[in-house]
């Protein structure tokens, strides 16, 4: 599951290494709200899962750790 | 608060729309965003193009246009007008009220209630609340309410928050008495400490407009705007909405006795496709029944969307058929409200343009 995150994340926003640890995407300014958007839509589909609105929060999208935390939480397996 | 009405429905939803339509594309080199991540935000947003008043248009012209037209082809005579509701974040002046001048061009009844109410994103269902309260009166047969937004003026061309998706539009929706009992289950609730989450800061009489008011600034995230320009935190919005909205519904459910599957159509206000796919998805209603082409394809005037939305989706479909309806708006306020009721049997449900 991570390194299909870090794929996906890599893909939308190409200029960064989202491999880093320790690094708060948000923070960084890696991810804007509109990627976060992206982002979720692209998790919906790859996971076929619909990830609740309640939980497209910035601190939810901070690290590759927080990004599978949410997916496990919506039922991605 | 809930309401629950009987004895009363809509006979006809007029909405008028401004000829111009811009693209999306036309725009997105004004936005601090490369042309691949702009056409995604499209994609998910659910942007194509919006309809855009001509300069000097206000919501008065739109709400003029269609009630001569009403009047023009018999669908509603002006003596029969009990009440005249105009409901908008954009009116002519601060005083008279729009609704005022709207009377006194076609010269309705001294008689005739006007009331303006400043309400934007839920302006129809608070429209419609405040229009069946006016009906439990015997002295009120008919209610006339308009719906109208022009903001277009208001957005920054370099704010990809609300340009992209920014409409404007006006709705006329006949709401009176009738024999049958049709009960109309409906509920609104407000939340003023984020009342300036979606704002116009300059302009009123707190901050008046001024050189100073209308320089240019640059957002955390590459917007600009002024403070004569509208500001939605987009993010706090969209939270609030996803937070709100799904509870709203549940207990609209609970209230009107109506099982989920039984609803022909969700009517909500669109500010986004991705916003109202997450509510469809929180629901678990289908998305095609909550439909997302008016942001799409007009953009979003506010209290506005809703009548559109019907309109464009069902037309003629409500003037031989009924059918039952969930409609809700959310956002400027924040107010949230939504109605459970059967629409149907319409005089008319069209669009014409400006």
């Amino acid at each position: 599951m991570r390194e299909k995150i870090i794929k996906i994340l890599t893909e939308l926003r190409p200029e960064f290494d989202f491999t880093q640890e320790g690094v708060n995407f948000i923070e960084e300014g890696m991810l804007d709200s509109f990627d976060m958007v992206n982002l979720v839509s692209e998790l919906d589909s790859t996971y076929g899962i619909s990830i609740d609105g309640v939980d497209i929060l910035p601190e939810n999208f901070a690290t590759v750790d927080a990004i599978v935390a949410l997916l496990v939480k919506n039922g991605a397996k | 608060m809930d309401f629950l009405f009987k004895h009363k429905r809509i006979s006809g939803i007029l909405t008028v729309l401004p000829q111009k339509a811009v693209k999306f594309e036309d725009e997105m080199a004004n936005y601090n965003f490369s042309p691949a991540k702009s056409m995604k935000l499209k994609l998910a947003m659910g942007y194509n193009e919006h309809r855009i008043a001509a300069p000097g248009q206000t919501s008065y012209d739109f709400c003029q246009f269609g009630l001569q037209y009403l009047f023009d082809n018999n669908l509603l005579k002006p003596e029969e007008i009990d009440a005249l509701l105009f409901v908008s974040q954009s009116p002519d002046y601060f005083m008279p009220p729009t609704s005022n001048l709207l009377h006194g061009h076609f010269g309705l009844r001294q008689d005739c209630l006007c009331m303006d109410i400043n309400q934007g994103c839920a302006g129809f269902e608070l429209g419609m609340i405040q229009a069946c309260m006016m009906l439990d009166q015997h002295a009120v047969n008919k209610v006339v309410l308009l719906n109208a937004d022009v903001l277009s003026p208001k957005v920054s061309p370099r704010d990809r928050n609300s340009k992209p998706l920014i409409g404007d539009a006006a709705a006329i929706t006949v709401v009176e008495q009738c024999e049958a009992e049709n009960p109309i289950y409906a509920n609104i609730k407000m939340d003023g400490t984020g009342a300036l989450v979606l704002n116009i800061p300059a302009g009123g009489f707190r901050l008046p407009c001024s050189p100073e008011t209308a320089v240019m600034e640059e957002d955390a995230a590459g917007n600009f705007r002024s403070k004569d320009n509208l500001v939605m935190q987009g993010d706090d919005v969209f939270n609030f909405v996803q937070r709100e909205v799904p509870p709203m519904i549940e207990h609209l459910y609970e209230q009107s006795g109506v099982d989920r599957n039984d609803v022909d159509w969700y009517m909500f206000h669109q500010p986004n496709k991705f916003m109202l796919n997450k509510l469809a998805d929180k629901l678990g209603v289908p998305r095609e029944k909550m439909p997302a082409n008016i942001v799409e394809n007009f953009g979003n005037a506010s209290g506005v969307t809703v009548p559109t939305s019907i309109s464009f989706n069902l037309g003629d479909q409500l003037c031989n058929d009924e059918m039952l309806l969930c409609m809700a708006g959310f956002g400027v306020g924040l107010t949230w409200s939504s109605i459970m009721m059967k629409v149907g049997n319409l005089m008319f449900n069209q669009i014409i343009e400006l």
